[in-house]
């Protein structure tokens, strides 16, 4: 496995920094959709070290950071039961509920597991047939292949103390979102490549097409990340708003199709709330009626939930773009990734995170406005 | 249980709940990996405890046992002591197969006689089932510190050179993988090994090292972040000399971690004048532990406490200690 290297290596980015460089005539703002994106791009300092003409706005791809509210506090109540055993991946046991996060209900004795694949949560269901085993399914079109595939696996073993609770979210509605919002100042995309290695490039395109706006599917090593913005200025100096896919090694047109049988099996698309944004019409999954058996909402009524959010909290305007993480007024005073107000200081793809591990030192960025 | 992963929330929790509930007892207690008492006429002797959970007990280079004898000795090393003798505790879980503790206390004797040092008493505490994980062990140990010497994190300044002894995030990877039956096309095996030997050669080649530090649990970050913090100097490294195994780097880049926050076992990182640095660096690649040492960074004027990593494309970043546990994040 050489791959990492190579995407690193220091004279090609010199290179694409100057074509990018050469190629923005004007200035040019830019949305990595995806938070591994963003990751790379500020730890890496891409940003810094990119001509001023062209501005990287962070985008909603956080799966973490838009689950909304509610779904996190469900998942609280649920997890806390006595018999019942959570299971999540990692990222998701530091974000902050109303009041409370998967940690603490951990802390306080309920059985909080993390697991690598919603697999394993089907095979620890199988293990401790006296419990009721939940997994929290959460993410983009890119973590929904297993979850569906979990959700069919443990029907096929007959398990009947499974169950997920499903908070899924689609990248196309939320581009949709954000290129109808009044305030989005994005001109052109990078999508986000592993979401496209599922679901392919072909649904882009009416979007490409309707907002007059080029999507670039791009990688996530500090190479692909700069080959995407090359593409995509190139394509807005042109005046072109084409769908390109510069991720080949991982992404074809038709995308990855046993994987979108079994999602089509499994979920169908339903409206969803996004933490921070709101609701976006059809932007969603859901298990089909006939797996609603392993819909943990269903399973565990847990009542009223009555959700807060801190009033003081950034984030939506974060994850829309229209703010960077240090010009909150928050940043890494109230809220650190130990005292956290939004999801977005505590995933490791959350941009406030990325701002606050890698350069909480720097000078607030000036307010860029086009 | 991030108050145990040796990060940030580990090092709070004596700052802020042992030390103030200690009080005057703990009047001259130094947060290092060991505490030297001036015993007159020039004697001094370091010493140290340290608390092993494994999870699981063996794996690939090692297992718990080795680990709490390497653990103690290398505390020592690090204030430059030489092992004389260590305790050992055990904590049993109800059920535990004797020949599984068989193998475990074999392994600490072969471990004490590599590292030269004597294992001279010791303690057995049985807990019921379901109360531990096996075995937990605790060992402390005593060393004796050569004349001259004085190895602290205080010691770091401004144009010292930093020195790690070997590849990082070997162990951090091992366990993991196994523990959580994760696959890399190779296999890694953790590099527990006792460091007492590599610093004594670093130490005929020079006294005057300045600091030594085992980069354990919470990486090589929350070791440089630490030394940056007590001594109050900038530490900037070069990303690209960080010697990370290839199997590392997939296996970081898979599971969302970072190479600098994974556990290591048998390495150091050494701060010397830059003077000496030649010399120490040649002493040490002439050991087996420390053949491939290399230099990564410098200490340097500026941005007092806090370290800071040069990317590959000429920008910096800030590097932080992990917080608490790492966790693997969605996609």
């Amino acid at each position: 496995m050489k791959y990492l290297d190579e995407f690193n290596d220091p004279a090609l980015a010199r290179s694409l920094f100057e074509q990018i460089d050469a190629a923005a005539t004007k200035s040019w703002a830019i949305m990595e959709v995806c938070g591994g994106q963003t990751h790379s791009i500020i730890r890496n300092g891409i940003d810094q070290l990119l001509t001023d003409r062209v501005e990287l706005i962070h985008g909603p791809g956080c799966p973490v950071c838009v689950t909304p509210l509610e779904m996190i506090d469900r998942a609280l109540a649920i997890a806390a039961r006595p018999n019942v055993l959570f299971t999540s991946f990692g990222d998701m046991l530091r974000v902050p509920g109303s009041r409370d996060d998967l940690f603490s209900v951990k802390a306080k004795g309920g059985d909080v597991r993390v697991v690598y694949s919603p697999l394993d949560a089907v095979n620890l269901a199988q293990e401790h047939p006296d419990k009721e085993v939940v997994f929290f399914g959460v993410g983009f079109e890119t973590t929904a292949p297993a979850n569906a595939m979990a959700v069919f696996q443990a029907r096929e073993r007959g398990l009947q103390n499974f169950s997920m609770l499903v908070s899924h979210v689609l990248v196309p509605p939320a581009i949709e979102a954000l290129m109808t919002s009044p305030t989005s100042r994005v001109q052109g995309f990078l999508a986000a490549g592993h979401v496209c290695t599922v679901m392919g490039t072909r649904q882009y395109e009416p979007l490409a097409e309707r907002y007059a706006v080029p999507i670039v599917v791009t990688g996530f090593e500090p190479l692909d990340v700069l080959d995407g913005i090359r593409r995509c200025v190139l394509q807005l100096e042109a005046g072109s708003s084409e769908v390109e896919n510069a991720y080949p090694r991982a992404v074809r047109a038709e995308g990855n199709q046993p994987a979108q049988e079994m999602l089509a099996r499994v979920f169908e698309t339903c409206d969803r709330q996004w933490r921070g944004i709101g609701m976006i019409p059809m932007s969603g999954w859901r298990l089909k009626s006939e797996f609603a058996a392993f819909d943990a909402e269903r399973r565990f009524d847990v009542g009223e939930l009555s959700v807060s959010e801190p009033v003081r909290c950034r984030a939506g305007d974060v994850l829309q773009g229209v703010l960077k993480p240090d010009q909150c007024e928050c940043f890494g005073k109230e809220c650190t990734p130990r005292t956290p107000m939004g999801a977005t200081m505590v995933s490791s793809e959350g941009a406030c995170a990325a701002y606050f591990q890698y350069r909480r030192l720097d000078p607030p960025a000036a307010v860029r406005r086009g | 249980m991030g108050h145990g992963g040796g990060g940030q929330l580990s090092a709070e929790l004596v700052q802020h709940l042992f030390l103030p509930a200690f009080g005057e007892a703990a009047r001259t207690a130094t947060p290092t990996d060991a505490h030297v008492l001036e015993l007159g006429n020039g004697v001094r002797l370091a010493f140290s405890t340290d608390t092993y959970v494994v999870r699981p007990l063996f794996f690939p280079g090692g297992n718990i046992g080795e680990l709490a004898v390497y653990g103690t000795v290398n505390d020592l090393a690090m204030r430059g002591a030489q092992p004389l003798a260590l305790s050992t505790g055990f904590v049993l879980e109800e059920g535990l197969e004797m020949d599984v503790l068989g193998r475990i206390a074999t392994s600490m004797g072969v471990a004490a006689l590599n590292a030269g040092v004597q294992l001279v008493t010791g303690d057995t505490k049985v807990v019921e089932r379901g109360h531990g994980d096996g075995v937990y062990i605790n060992t402390a140990g005593i060393g004796l510190l050569p004349d001259g010497v004085d190895i602290r994190p205080e010691r770091a300044r401004p144009g010292d050179v930093v020195i790690v002894s070997g590849e990082i995030g070997l162990h951090g990877i091992a366990v993991l993988s196994l523990r959580e039956g994760l696959e890399f096309g190779t296999e890694l095996r953790s590099d527990t090994a006792p460091l007492n030997h590599l610093v004594a050669a670093m130490l005929a080649a020079c006294a005057d090292i300045h600091v030594l530090r085992d980069p354990t649990r919470g990486g090589l970050a929350a070791s440089l972040c630490e030394i940056a913090e007590t001594a109050q100097v900038g530490i900037e490294f070069e990303e690209r000399s960080l010697p990370v195994p290839e199997a590392v780097r997939a296996a970081c880049g898979f599971l969302g971690l970072d190479p600098i926050h994974v556990a290591n076992e048998g390495k150091l990182v050494a701060f010397v004048a830059p003077d000496h640095a030649d010399q120490v660096l040649a002493a040490m690649a002439a050991t087996d532990v420390g053949s491939r040492s290399t230099v990564i960074g410098r200490v340097v004027e500026g941005h007092a406490g806090v370290v800071v990593a040069r990317t590959g494309f000429g920008s910096t970043r800030i590097v932080d200690r992990p917080l608490g546990e790492q966790l693997p994040r969605i996609c």
